[in-house]
């Protein structure tokens, strides 16, 4: 692997036998042909890190994409996380001045950004209304990586038409696509094998970021990776491994970034004090080395929010070969196949008997674990992800007759 | 393509491929290589959702072919690691959400490689389910989470990859990615109806070996993931090379 960050190539050893050169060979024919990806940030968050890969892969394939970024006034991010959580269903008050911003922000930008492509994607609430501007030619998606299966109706009112504006949306599970006017295809997201946070880590590695962040490996250790946030549940999770631990020595681990000033996190800290056995791990610096080396030295990874997106968190663990007990939020349970590569539950009881279960069958520990890494090597990794895009472009941009003729 | 015009093919194909009789089999060299060509899908969402049974069944009716398809192949190319799951998604979701044994099990032993055409299949699964509603003294249970349609659209690619003799396309076969078995086994089978699928076809017609042909045929795509699929033609083209190799 070079400097600049990994090259198809590089993903052989990990990629499924052949999707390598499958994949040159669908980038073949379209060798030429021009993408412009918009997004409101090029930094933070699984979009950028999926487009910081995806972008300069495509462009080593023959396919000129740029990634073009908004630029807006200081209350435009603001605006545009309300209206984010609108349309994900959390009641939001969004005035007619706040909508107002997007349209001029966007017409700005339409003016701006060089936009001349066969496939321009836009990303999410943010660039959603530059298809005002869209000129003859290009197709136009909109890539919108949250759930939209229940948005704030009078919200989703005034921005549908701007959705019906585009050639297709793209949603990462069918239970996100929102009715439409437009056609609505499905793209799962991924992880990257080769990325900081799962890229192989040898064990002295993963023992330096242990003693660093205060976890002792002497035991078992279940962990939960996720925001310190009530839809997280990490008391939900606490109370999990509590009805464990009466028949099973094992160490928790809460581990997530920093959170906002929400209160939740001193609750957990209160709740695990009695315990010296719950570790509560706040992620600063190294934080995508340091959940590489907490997902590898744990024994069940537990995901177990009340809501949330895609989830990628667990294909992240399973790659590491750990069985995942996941609740039923977003599409966690697309992602875990139940019995196979760890269990999916409802509740907290249920979280607790299968932990109980799995830590009294080890040996199902290691099976579902490799099964897991399996399933996640045939369908969640960034080859996939780039296959899907390749695949879209191709139907999206040649005609049918071609298709169907194959490249 | 009707028997006569299969019968000469083959003859042409065996004489286009300048088999002299003293050469082993596994020498012959084909006229016409045979092509890999793997495939992409794009899935797209369609709006049709179901809740029970009954709107599964007026769903089926109404839906596009390609929807059908999808439910009942595609998960072959993104199979679970679970080597003894429902082969389709009508039965998956049906033994999920609905805990319906006796329907889960029907639907799933409807079998696109013996009916050989989505129509057919549409006709099957229209047939399970309705004689199951006829059965129930109650209304059928809802589900938690809907069915919900898609459909995929497939984009062939080359591969790459071209045999004309035995040796090589069982090398090809060890190489190519696994739409590639997608394309050539259940698409050209199910959803092109080309009846044995293209690589018995291509052992028969260009290769002169209607024994192997036969046994490539007879290898169920349904036998757990395409992996396998690919595993257990291999095995019978390693057998038919060493079969040559001591004759």
């Amino acid at each position: 692997m070079n400097g600049i960050g990994p090259k198809l190539d590089d993903y052989r050893a990990v990629a499924p036998r052949g999707s390598v050169d499958f994949m040159l060979r669908i980038a073949d024919r379209l060798r030429g042909r021009r993408i412009v990806q918009v997004t409101q940030s090029r930094y933070g968050g699984g979009v950028a890190e999926i487009l910081n890969r995806i972008v300069p892969i495509l462009n080593d394939l023959g396919i000129d994409t740029s990634w073009e970024v908004l630029i807006g006034s200081a209350d435009f991010e603001a605006v545009v996380g309300a209206v984010g959580k609108g349309l994900a269903g959390v009641e939001q008050v969004v005035t007619e001045a706040m909508l107002a911003r997007l349209h001029i922000t966007c017409a700005d930008n339409a003016r701006r950004l060089p936009l001349e492509a066969d496939l321009v994607i836009t990303h999410d609430v943010g660039a959603l209304l530059l298809v005002e501007g869209r000129s003859a030619g290009a197709r136009w998606l909109w890539r919108y990586h949250g759930d939209l299966s229940s948005p704030q109706p009078q919200l989703w009112n005034a921005l549908r038409p701007f959705v019906d504006k585009y050639d297709a949306a793209v949603f990462s599970a069918p239970k996100f696509a929102a009715p439409l006017g437009t056609r609505r295809y499905i793209i799962a997201p991924s992880i990257d094998p080769l990325s900081e946070r799962n890229r192989d880590m040898p064990r002295s590695e993963q023992s330096r970021h242990l003693e660093r962040l205060a976890v002792p490996a002497d035991k078992p250790i279940l962990l939960q990776v996720g925001a310190f946030e009530r839809l997280q549940d990490p008391l939900g999770v606490i109370n999990a491994y509590r009805l464990v631990k009466t028949h099973y020595d094992v160490r928790l681990v809460l581990a997530g970034p920093s959170p906002a000033a929400n209160g939740v996190l001193s609750e957990v800290r209160e709740a695990a004090s009695h315990d010296p056995d719950i570790a509560v791990v706040v992620l600063h610096l190294d934080l995508q080395a340091d959940l590489n080396a907490l997902e590898r030295a744990a024994t069940i990874v537990l995901q177990k929010p009340l809501f949330t997106d895609f989830g990628a968190d667990v294909a992240a663990a399973m790659w590491k070969g750990k069985p995942v007990i996941g609740s039923m939020a977003g599409a966690i349970p697309s992602q875990i196949v139940s019995k196979v590569t760890g269990y999916t539950v409802e509740t907290v009881e249920g979280a607790a008997f299968r932990i109980r279960h799995l830590l009294g069958n080890p040996e199902l520990i290691g099976r579902m674990g490799a099964a897991g890494r399996e399933h996640v090597r045939r369908n969640f990794l960034i080859t996939r992800h780039l296959g899907d895009y390749l695949a879209l472009l191709a139907h999206l941009t040649c005609g049918q007759e071609d298709s169907r003729r194959g490249a | 393509m009707d028997f006569a015009s299969a019968v000469e093919r083959r003859l042409v194909s065996r004489r286009g491929g300048a088999v002299s009789s003293d050469r082993r089999d596994s020498q012959v060299t084909a006229a016409q290589p045979f092509v890999f060509q793997g495939c992409v899908h794009v899935c797209e969402a369609i709006s049709h959702e179901a809740r029970d049974a009954r709107e599964l069944l007026d769903h089926i009716k109404q839906v596009p072919a390609e929807s059908i398809f999808c439910h009942t192949s595609v998960l072959l190319m993104h199979r679970t690691p679970q080597p003894d799951a429902y082969p389709n998604d009508f039965a998956l979701w049906v033994d999920l959400e609905l805990r319906d044994r006796r329907l889960t099990e029907r639907l799933a032993a409807v079998d696109p490689f013996r009916l050989g055409s989505i129509e057919s299949v549409r006709a099957d699964l229209v047939s399970t389910l309705e004689h199951h509603l006829q059965q129930l003294s109650t209304p059928p249970p809802h589900a938690g989470e809907p069915f919900r349609f898609q459909q995929y659209h497939v984009v062939p690619v080359r591969t790459g990859h071209e045999a004309r003799t035995l040796p090589e396309f069982r090398d090809a076969l060890t190489d190519i990615d696994v739409s590639t078995l997608f394309f050539h086994i259940v698409d050209a089978r199910y959803r092109l109806g080309r009846g044995r699928g293209d690589f018995a076809e291509w052992v028969d017609t260009a290769l002169g070996r209607p024994e192997l042909a036969e046994r490539l045929s007879h290898i169920d795509p349904y036998a757990g993931t395409l992996e396998r699929v690919r595993e257990r033609h291999l095995i019978a083209l390693n057998r038919a090379l060493e079969e040559d190799g001591r004759a």
